[in-house]
């Protein structure tokens, strides 16, 4: 790049990055007060951490939570690999049928995912529960698995794959021991994508959830509306820092690939 | 996997999909067109297969567009459809007004910063949706930060929380990664060589970005715009929260007739609507990502 940024383009990057981070700045700092209000610093406090550990359904939604993603995640990342092998690789009919289902997950409204799933489990006859929010989450987030997989596998190297099968390794080992290993940074990426959508998820899980599968978002929301509880922003200073954890480990762990050269490039 | 096999591999999520996205529409489709009813699940007809194919001619028999048409009788659902596309039109508009000088400050810097700053602006997309949101509350209440930093400087305060502005600040606030990227992934691509041809012959650093930088971003900021307005036509949670009583929206609306009402014919008629406004986007969203796969 020949032209740097000029001072109007740094404004904007700092401005833009403010305004992205400034709430989740504030969350984070207030969940470390020991005043209930939310304008007034009363010192620096844990207190709403324990308060945190002594809420038995807020930890209970927390488990119910961590379990749907886990396990959704692992479907959605599954079955969004095939689709993206299938997308970046097959001249398959119903080709266009399966990336317009994929897109259209991308973007469709989640009242109208909920709503529709809720019907499907409804006429299905299944019990609303634990396994419905699975299935649903595996639905929502397994369009952005495929869309992570597939922007990786559509710049590797397909000519390694193949030398494996001239030398006479079957189709789907030369993917598993060639490709696979090459675009498992994208595979880790989705899952983690996918797990963060399931953690997240407040309308899926509201329409599709039953009794005793309670989410933690459908708590943080009741107590949302409820007004704010400083206990809310400790449990969410926790998961933000689940989350940066993973996603700048996963990041430094690809940048110092790129700096060796391997096939993370 | 040469060509023809890897058609295997779309089996399985070609089947899910089908199970769990586009089945369940006929559903909601059908529900519409269905009355309320004081049973579990609260709705009729229900097909009664004991009857064989009798059972299946009265259920179709039963099917009318009633609840549509109390849909246009009652003032609430216009009036909720309108403001819906008005603010996710708004909220589209302001996107790209804030996220292209973002995503165009971001493809000027070096690549290493570069690199950097896409992480800063994806980052916060992973930490959770609701809690960004309320943090918002506790910033716009009245007795919030926002109003303590104002009356720190001298200036009145302001009282927007419950408001359409609000929801305004929250939809920019939680679609913004999704402008940039899309707008950063054209302008990162462009060709330097065309900005400085644009100088060699005559043209200001302003009427180069006007000629040729801009024209050449549109692509980004058609999908950005369209990847933007879809899901907030149909947002729930930011209306919900931020938007106090006075704003209706769609997604809302649904919300309420399921959950509230318990009006799951009024609830599916709403999302058909819905849907069937947002199809037209849908297929030009469709349409732009095909061409970026290629």
């Amino acid at each position: 790049m020949k032209r740097g940024p000029s001072p109007f383009n740094i404004a904007s990057v700092v401005l833009g990055l403010a305004f992205l981070y400034a709430p989740i700045v504030i969350l984070v700092v207030y969940s470390f007060n020991a005043s209930r209000l939310v304008t007034v610093w009363g010192g620096f406090s844990t207190r709403w951490y324990v308060a945190l550990f002594q809420d038995a359904q807020m930890l209970d939604a927390v488990w119910v939570t961590l379990r749907v993603g886990v396990l959704s995640a692992t479907l959605a990342t599954v079955l969004g690999t095939l689709a993206a092998v299938a997308l970046v690789r097959g001249g398959f009919r119903g080709r266009t049928a399966l990336a317009g289902g994929v897109y259209a997950t991308l973007v469709m409204p989640e009242v109208i995912l909920g709503l529709s799933l809720l019907l499907l489990f409804v006429a299905a006859g299944l019990p609303r529960g634990f396994w419905t929010v699975t299935l649903s989450h595996s639905t929502l987030t397994l369009a952005y698995a495929t869309v992570v997989v597939q922007a990786r596998l559509a710049t590797f190297d397909r000519n390694l794959e193949e030398a494996a099968q001239d030398l006479g390794c079957p189709p789907w080992k030369a993917f598993a021991l060639v490709t696979l290993p090459g675009i498992a940074p994208a595979v880790a990426a989705a899952w983690m994508l996918a797990f963060t959508l399931s953690l997240d998820d407040l309308v899926i899980a509201s329409f599709t959830s039953g009794p005793g599968a309670t989410t933690l978002p459908m708590r943080l929301y009741s107590q949302v509306r409820l007004g704010v509880d400083p206990k809310i922003n400790a449990v969410s200073t926790l998961l933000i820092g689940l989350v940066a954890t993973g996603v700048i480990a996963v990041y430094l762990t690809q940048q110092r690939r790129r700096g060796r050269g391997g096939p993370g490039k | 996997m040469k060509g023809g096999k890897s058609g295997l591999a779309a089996i399985l999520p070609f089947l899910w999909l089908a199970l769990f996205f586009a089945f369940p529409f006929l559903l909601v489709a059908k529900l519409s067109f269905s009355d309320t009813a004081l049973a579990m699940p609260p709705y009729a007809p229900r097909i009664d297969w004991s009857q064989g194919l009798a059972g299946l001619q009265a259920f179709f028999a039963a099917l009318d567009g009633e609840t549509y048409a109390r849909l246009t009788r009652d003032r609430l659902y216009l009036d909720a459809y309108l403001s819906s596309l008005r603010i996710a039109a708004t909220g589209t508009g302001l996107l790209l007004l804030i996220g292209y000088p973002l995503a165009y400050g971001i493809s000027r810097c070096p690549p290493a910063v570069r690199q950097a700053l896409v992480m800063a602006v994806i980052l916060p997309f992973w930490t959770s949706f609701l809690i960004r949101i309320y943090a918002w509350i506790a910033i716009l209440k009245p007795a919030g930060i926002l109003n303590a930093a104002l009356g720190a400087l001298g200036l009145p305060p302001v009282d927007i929380l419950n408001t359409e502005t609000a929801v305004l600040l929250g939809l920019v606030y939680a679609y913004l990664p999704f402008m940039v990227l899309p707008l950063y992934a054209v302008l990162e691509k462009q060709d330097e060589s065309l900005i400085e041809a644009a100088q060699d012959l005559g043209a200001t650093p302003l009427q180069a970005f006007w000629r040729v930088t801009f024209p050449l971003s549109l692509p980004g900021a058609a999908a950005g715009a369209l990847l933007c307005f879809i899901p907030m036509a149909g947002e729930f949670v930011i209306p919900d929260l931020l938007g106090g009583s006075e704003t209706l929206m769609l997604g809302r609306v649904i919300w309420t007739e399921f959950f509230a009402n318990r009006d799951w014919p009024a609830a599916s008629a709403v999302a058909i609507v819905l849907l069937a406004t947002l199809v037209v986007p849908i297929l030009l969203f469709e349409r732009e990502q095909g061409k970026v796969l290629r």
